[in-house]
């Protein structure tokens, strides 16, 4: 990778579903190191754009770098190595059913042959702990923990292959207040500990100020507007404006009713 | 118009899904053939078809042969061929009702439980998360069940058939007052090879059949919990549809003449 060159680089990517189109023109270009937060409201495009980004759709037109490769069209053993250096914590956690806590938190290491079975499991008891889980957790199938300790064991999870990016799908939703904190903190830390380049999509506009050092807001398809985390509340731009004081007139309504 | 139209949207909504079909199966069996193998997925699955669908396969069965030997009691008195009920019970169970009858439990059992199980992953987005994970869902998820159903359905059916000859036994011996060691002698000079063979050919189809639309129904899910019923039901009914379809085609390629 060039030394100026963005971690993740995505240009005039576009996505439609039948006659509906979710993105329009979508770029972004997030640096090695940084945390990056797409703010929207629901049904905006979020997910796709991160999904997209991630491989887990294929965009219609447009390109998405990754340290330097464009993964558009990447066959599909380049696009598993380019996804081991990937982290991601999914908005309901995704942890595997089947599966102990320990084993969802080392399943990228053991599936990619990194580490063999009691290896996996040291590995996985030491990301816990990261997340403010104890040990004892380890063998708890996934559905006998809260919410929030579901959100723990997938931030973990993501972690755990040391990645060089971290994707979070709306990290806090469905989390009541002092649980969203706790994880805001625990994303923070984290990314600070892996020095990993971050990409958050959400509406908690807190937890949008707190984990990321820029935030861009999409709109209708395309990022609309892109600042420092601290200027978000004087960006100037009405449709952000409207969005973070989460008022209801304003030209996203406007836009909305035509 | 609107007739031609709605059968034309039919028949595109048919080719479209014969298509995906075929695109699944071909990766679904290219990566049964393909490293890596998840052995312990693989062993887990077979557990689960073989070992666990065993009392509901072998009740089928037993009873299968019990109804058969008095059916067939009934029939054959009215012209004296009372004799030949050992015979038709075990080719009838081995060539037919042994593999149909348990393909068609299997896909109640197994199909159902398949298509709920990877529905609720693609609902919960579990199989976006393996694929974040560098792991090929077809691989981790489809190839190893694909594999449990075509080795575990011929060994199923296997015990099925001797549950099932066992059955029209009990019947024709305490009930009709068969002579045991005749009734054992007819069974054994008219069974053939080819009768348990073929029995167990289509066994292993059926078990593909029935696995394949478990996956794809699953795979495909949408749209939550409701979704995922729709998909449970599709792969049972799909499965018995196109088991019964296979079970003529398997049964004219072995036995016409």
């Amino acid at each position: 990778m060039a030394q100026n060159q963005p971690m993740i680089r995505v240009k005039n990517l576009c996505k439609s579903f039948g006659r509906k189109t979710v993105l329009d023109g979508f770029n972004l270009d997030i640096s090695a190191g940084e945390s990056l937060v797409i703010i929207g409201g629901s049904g905006t495009g979020k997910s796709v754009a991160i999904k997209c980004i991630q491989g887990l759709l294929t965009p219609d037109s447009g390109s998405v770098e990754i340290a330097g490769e464009n993964v558009i069209g990447m066959a599909a053993q380049e696009r598993e190595r380019i996804n081991s250096q990937i982290g991601m914590l999914f908005q309901a956690a995704a942890l595997f059913d089947s599966l102990p806590v320990w084993e969802n938190v080392a399943f990228g290491l053991l599936s990619e042959g990194r580490v063999n079975r009691t290896e996996g499991r040291e590995v996985a008891i030491e990301k816990l702990a990261l997340v403010g889980l104890d040990a004892k957790l380890a063998d708890v199938s996934p559905a006998d923990l809260s919410s929030g300790m579901q959100k723990r064991v997938g931030l973990a999870r993501a972690i755990a292959i040391d990645p060089k990016i971290i994707f979070f799908d709306e990290p806090t939703t469905g989390l009541d207040p002092i649980m969203a904190d706790i994880i805001n903190n625990l994303i923070v830390a984290v990314n600070q500990k892996v020095g990993a380049t971050a990409l958050t999509i959400t509406h908690d506009m807190q937890s949008a100020k707190k984990i990321g050092d820029r935030i861009a807001m999409l709109y209708q398809g395309k990022i609309i507007w892109i600042g420092r985390a601290d200027e978000v509340e004087n960006s100037g731009n009405p449709y952000v404006d409207q969005f973070i004081h989460g008022r209801i007139d304003g030209p996203i309504k406007m836009a909305l009713r035509a | 118009m609107i007739f031609l139209q709605t059968v034309g949207r039919v028949f595109l909504a048919f080719l479209a899904t014969a298509g995906r079909l075929s695109i699944f199966t071909i990766s679904g069996v290219g990566h049964c053939l393909r490293p890596p193998f998840y052995f312990r997925i693989i062993a887990k699955q077979m557990i689960e078809i073989g070992y666990y669908s065993l009392p509901v396969v072998g009740l089928t069965a037993i009873f299968a042969g019990m109804v058969l030997a008095l059916q067939s009691y009934t029939g054959f008195a009215r012209f004296s061929a009372e004799g030949a009920i050992a015979n038709v019970v075990v080719l009838s169970i081995t060539r037919e009702l042994g593999p149909v009858l348990a393909g068609l439990m299997v896909a109640g059992r197994i199909g159902a439980a398949m298509a709920a199980e990877i529905g609720t992953m693609r609902v919960t987005e579990q199989i976006d998360a393996l694929t974040t994970l560098s792991t090929n869902p077809m691989k981790y998820l489809v190839a190893p069940r694909l594999i449990a159903g075509l080795t575990m359905m011929p060994l199923l059916v296997l015990v099925a058939d001797i549950i099932g000859v066992f059955g029209g036994y009990l019947v024709a011996v305490h009930k009709l007052g068969f002579n045991p060691s005749n009734y054992i002698q007819n069974t054994w000079n008219f069974l053939e090879f080819t009768d348990v063979f073929s029995g167990l050919v289509k066994a292993s189809v059926f078990g593909f059949i029935v696995t394949l639309m478990g996956c794809y129904h699953g795979y495909h899910s949408k749209g939550g919990a409701q979704g995922v019923g729709m998909a449970t039901t599709n792969a049972v009914v799909s499965a018995s549809i196109l088991i019964l379809c296979s079970d003529y085609i398997l049964t004219e390629i072995f036995f016409s003449k």
